[in-house]
């Protein structure tokens, strides 16, 4: 394919709340312009991954190159970018975006607008994308498309008046979102005689051919054979190979030139040398200047990874450098904890990112892990006028030395009928939120706007809202600053001795309760010991709270006779698989899901 | 019977022991309600044609097992003491035909008090059973009620003076504590009536609720609790000791000479067949069940049919029971047989875990013995489970 025709080349994207149809819609359009037969279709082409198909939304941000022939005659290609939809992925989102000249706004007819359209409207029209909506499931009974248009028009200020109304899950009015393609987002621009130029928004390791580069060239042409320099890294490489995207496989090709989307591979085995959000030129006649790129985000939130079996250390590691190659956001490094031995302290855009990449360690790469309490990064001043960001509450100096500690606040925009108001302002409030402002979107529909701070909500809070709402509240935040606050760090000692893993920084006013509630969750997860053993909670020294585990008194079977045996050792092998699965601390054996188990339970409702 | 099935032996060593046989007959009068072994009630057409079917499983013996000297046999269930003497005098013949029996083997029967009288018991013994195992389980009505047994405290009296003088001198009976609302003074007045009567051997159990029994879904007067549990345990043994019963395995207690030598088999890990619908086997390396299902069991007519798998243990299978079952024991394992059987040295296996359970005074070991200690056998999960290796 070295078909240079600009006019007929179309990147774009699709942006949408969570659930409101984004890859149903996808899928759609590559069947509609029928480079799949309807039985190739996967369900949802673009989502591959298992756990995108689990939990409804995509994580990992792809490309599909469609051909479409359209009503004027002329045959397009159509460079289908994937995004995702969650508040946590927002760099993604940005990354993918930069590669598009435009977007399709996917709304529901029957939700109207949700606090992620807001948001990735938002993301898109920042980027200076042309933006255009279409309005999905209008086959549902409880479809408002008329509403929802006014909506548009009124809350994003975008052109709604012919929209398309589609339902993608029936493939109606798929036609007239190709044809919108067509008319509403420009052709992309660019020189290709200029000197290459071309932004790295994506790459995926493969064992056989090295790092894959996923790029959107803005001037000149990349084919086999070009010498190429990455402007931030300097590293310079001959590409072996060029394509485009099939739906789930690379297409090798001639050549990519000014406008289009696809990847090169260059046998590059340091992930490092291919940065997302680099710059592509020639090595022999470089641009002048790379492209914006765009910073790595920050972690946000943070945890301490360890292998339940402490030998695969050296495979949890490798899993997350592979990980890292297609997630620049994930951060991590060595961290060693007495009670989970080796591990990694690792940092998330947010909870959500946190839980995908646990799942995907654990089903992708066959790891058994523990991880410790989420926490924030505080900024610690101390006395001696130095600061520190602290991302594990075991680091936390003696308190002497502490001026005074700073945690993380987030805006947050609530979405939410106004029927949920009182009970949504009322769990903001429990979660130390600032009340800022009220914006009434329609009579039924308001945004509530919270600055919270985050150690508030990255554990549940965004459970609490859904159950609290009926499932009606939507959610998105960003980072604001950080603000002083009364912050301590509470231990848990279990047989006196203080767990690190267990350790989290906690403002000062909810600590008892905390240290309450962890010190009775525990004792139902250590089982009991040959002697009794205390659970203690303590704040700077300070005991707060206990429980007492009692000494195992009794673990015999009455009866085992020759028809008992085989039965009997079952339980006995379950017993002792229990027993492999224990970590000692001090001289307790503390079940290595108990850290999970009362991690997550700690976030109590 | 095919050549495939034979058990695989180490040496031909297991055809030069004695064998124990377990004879399994899975009918009563009606289910107790805490019991989870394969039995139930059935009319006397379908008793018939079982032991119909028993004996056509014992002519197929395989040759290899049967020409070993018998030296126990053990009449289980169910309730065997339900047979009457010509059904009895019937499977002795077909055991008889197929088996030769040890001068002076062990043969017993498990009782029902309700389910027997001297007649039957003097018919039993003529037919060469020599030790009995009465279901007494406990003296008092009430108890007896709840736990849904068919007969009255008076009825084990009874049946014990009977077994007397129908010439038994080797009586068990099983006793259960920890029983709902049992307090500690009715089960120390158990104890003390089963010691006034002077049997040879005494069972006494912590009742155990298993999943899918009655007692298990029942709404039950409450259980002691595991302190009180404990306690009585303790107290048992002081009782019975006093009265010259010695524990020698976690639930079961004897005057000297009279241990159970069937069940010390098991706990030995030497060979035992088991015959009858779903009775285990162990032989050699093999362990392979009866079916336990009526019907496959009725329609069975090859050796195969009876037993259609069996499980070939491994050496480290074979480890682990040899620990488990001798820990039962109070004299515990003998730290040479260890390496007799499985000819490595006993430190290298479990040196390490047994130093640690030495050091916390769960085990002790004397004269080459390893066993568990008074606190050890309260907890004896605890320890055992540690004796399970690493795959």
């Amino acid at each position: 394919m070295t078909d240079r025709n600009q006019e007929c080349i179309r990147n774009f994207c699709i942006v949408a709340h969570i659930d409101h149809g984004k890859s149903t819609l996808a899928d759609r359009m590559i069947e509609k312009t029928g480079l799949l037969t309807s039985r190739e279709m996967q369900d949802q082409v673009l989502d591959n991954m298992d756990l995108e198909r689990e939990r409804g939304i995509t994580i990992k941000s792809q490309a599909v190159r469609l051909i479409y022939k359209a009503r004027n005659g002329k045959e397009y290609t159509f460079n289908l970018i994937d995004t995702p939809g969650h508040v946590d992925f927002n760099y993604e989102v940005n990354r993918s975006l930069a590669a598009c000249d435009g977007a399709i706004l996917v709304v529901d007819a029957t939700q109207g607008i949700q606090a992620q359209t807001l948001a990735n409207v938002y993301l898109a029209l920042e980027q200076d994308l042309d933006v255009f909506p279409v309005i999905n499931k209008i086959d549902l009974p409880s479809a408002m498309p008329d509403a929802v248009r006014t909506e548009i028009e009124d809350v994003i200020g975008i052109e709604a008046e012919d929209a398309p109304l589609i339902s993608a899950k029936q493939g109606i009015g798929i036609e007239d979102v190709l044809e919108a393609v067509v008319e509403k987002i420009p052709a992309p621009d660019g020189d290709p005689e200029a000197p290459l130029k071309a932004l790295i928004f994506d790459s995926l390791y493969d064992s056989y051919k090295g790092v894959i580069v996923f790029v959107r060239l803005r001037d000149g042409v990349i084919r086999r054979g070009s010498r190429v320099r990455m402007m931030a890294t300097g590293a310079v490489v001959e590409v072996v190979e060029v394509g485009y995207f099939g739906p789930g496989q690379f297409i090798p090709c001639e050549e990519l030139s000014a406008g289009m989307v696809g990847y090169f591979t260059a046998s590059i085995k340091n992930i490092r040398d291919a940065r997302v959000g680099d710059t592509v030129t020639e090595d022999e006649r470089p641009c002048s200047e790379p492209l914006p790129g765009y910073k790595s985000p920050q972690p946000m939130v943070y945890c301490g990874l360890y292998p339940a079996d402490s030998a695969r250390y050296p495979d949890l590691r490798d899993a997350l450098e592979k990980l890292q190659l297609n997630d620049a956001s994930l951060f991590f490094e060595p961290e060693t904890s007495l009670a989970l031995g080796f591990g990694f302290r690792c940092g998330f855009l947010g909870l959500l990112h946190m839980e995908v990449i646990l799942q995907r360690l654990e089903r992708e790469y066959d790891l058994d892990l523990i991880s410790t309490s989420p926490g924030v990064v505080y900024k610690v001043y101390k006395t001696d006028g130095t600061m520190i960001e602290l991302t594990n509450p075991s680091n936390l100096p003696d308190v002497t030395l502490i001026e005074h500690m700073e945690e993380p606040i987030v805006s947050a925009e609530i979405m939410v009928t106004t029927e949920f108001i009182g009970p949504i302002m009322q769990l903001c409030q429990e979660r130390r939120g600032v009340y800022i402002s009220t914006e009434y979107i329609e009579q039924t529909r308001a945004v509530l706007h919270y600055d919270l701070p985050l150690n508030e909500i990255i554990y549940d809070f965004f459970d609490a809202l859904k159950s609290r709402s009926r499932g009606y509240a939507s959610f998105d935040y960003e980072l604001k600053g950080y603000e002083t606050s009364r912050l301590v760090r509470m231990d848990i000692l279990v047989n006196k001795e203080p767990v690190d893993a267990l350790s989290f920084i906690v403002h000062a006013d909810g600590a008892y309760e905390r240290g309450r509630r962890m010190c009775e969750r525990l004792k139902d997860e250590i089982p009991r010991q040959l002697f009794d053993v205390p659970i203690q909670a303590a704040v700077g020294g300070r005991i707060i709270a206990r429980e007492t585990i009692r000494q195992l008194r009794k673990d015999v079977l009455a009866k085992c006779y020759g028809g008992d045996i085989s039965r009997k050792k079952k339980l006995l092998e379950k017993q002792k698989e229990g027993k492999r699965r224990m970590q000692v601390v001090g001289n307790v054996e503390i079940p290595k899901e108990a850290f999970m188990n009362v991690l997550k339970l700690d976030s109590g409702n | 019977m095919s050549s495939s099935w034979i058990p695989e032996t180490e040496n031909g060593r297991a055809m030069d022991q004695s064998l124990s046989l377990y004879i399994h007959f899975p009918f009563c009068v009606r289910k107790c309600r805490y019991c989870d072994f394969l039995s139930g009630p059935a009319d006397s057409a379908a008793r018939e044609a079982y032991l119909g079917a028993l004996e056509r499983e014992i002519s197929l013996v395989p040759e290899f097992i049967a020409k070993r000297p018998v030296r126990t046999l053990f009449f289980g269930g169910g309730t065997p003491s339900l047979m009457e003497e010509d059904q009895l005098a019937f499977l002795m013949e077909a055991l008889e035909d197929r088996f030769s029996l040890e001068e002076g083997a062990e043969i017993s029967m498990e009782v029902n008090p309700g389910t027997a009288d001297l007649e039957k018991l003097r018919g039993f013994r003529k037919l060469g059973v020599n030790r009995l195992s009465i279901g007494v389980q406990s003296f008092h009505d009430g108890e007896l009620a709840l736990l849904g047994r068919i007969h009255r405290g008076e009825d084990a009296l009874r049946i014990f003076k009977e077994a007397r003088r129908a010439g038994f001198d080797n009586l068990n009976l099983d006793l259960m504590s920890a029983l709902p609302g049992q307090s500690p003074e009715s089960w120390q007045g158990n104890l003390e009536i089963a010691c006034g009567l002077g049997p040879e051997h005494i069972s006494a159990y912590s009742l155990i609720i298993e999943e899918g029994t009655p007692f298990a879904s029942m709404d039950l007067p409450p259980l002691p609790d595991e302190e009180e549990d404990r306690r009585m345990y303790h107290e048992t043994g002081e009782i019975l000791l006093s009265h010259g019963y010695e524990r020698y395995e976690i639930s079961n207690y004897a005057r000297e000479g009279f241990a159970c030598r069937h069940n010390c088999v098991y706990w030995t890990c030497r060979d035992y067949l088991g015959l009858g619908l779903g009775a285990s086997s162990l032989i050699g390396e093999s362990r392979f069940d009866c079916v336990r299902s009526m019907k496959d069991y009725l329609a069975a007519r090859r050796w195969e049919d009876f037993h259609p798998e069996k499980i070939l243990l491994t050496s480290e299978d074979r480890m682990e029971e040899f620990m488990f079952l001798g820990l039962r024991m109070t004299e515990g394992i003998r730290l040479a047989e260890f390496e007799e059987r499985f000819g490595v040295s006993f430190e290298k296996i479990y040196g390490k875990i047994s130093g640690k359970h030495l050091e916390e005074g769960l085990l002790a070991e004397e004269k080459g013995r390893l066993f568990l200690t008074e606190r050890g056998l309260d907890i004896a999960n605890y320890v055992m489970s540690d004796y399970i290796l690493d795959r």
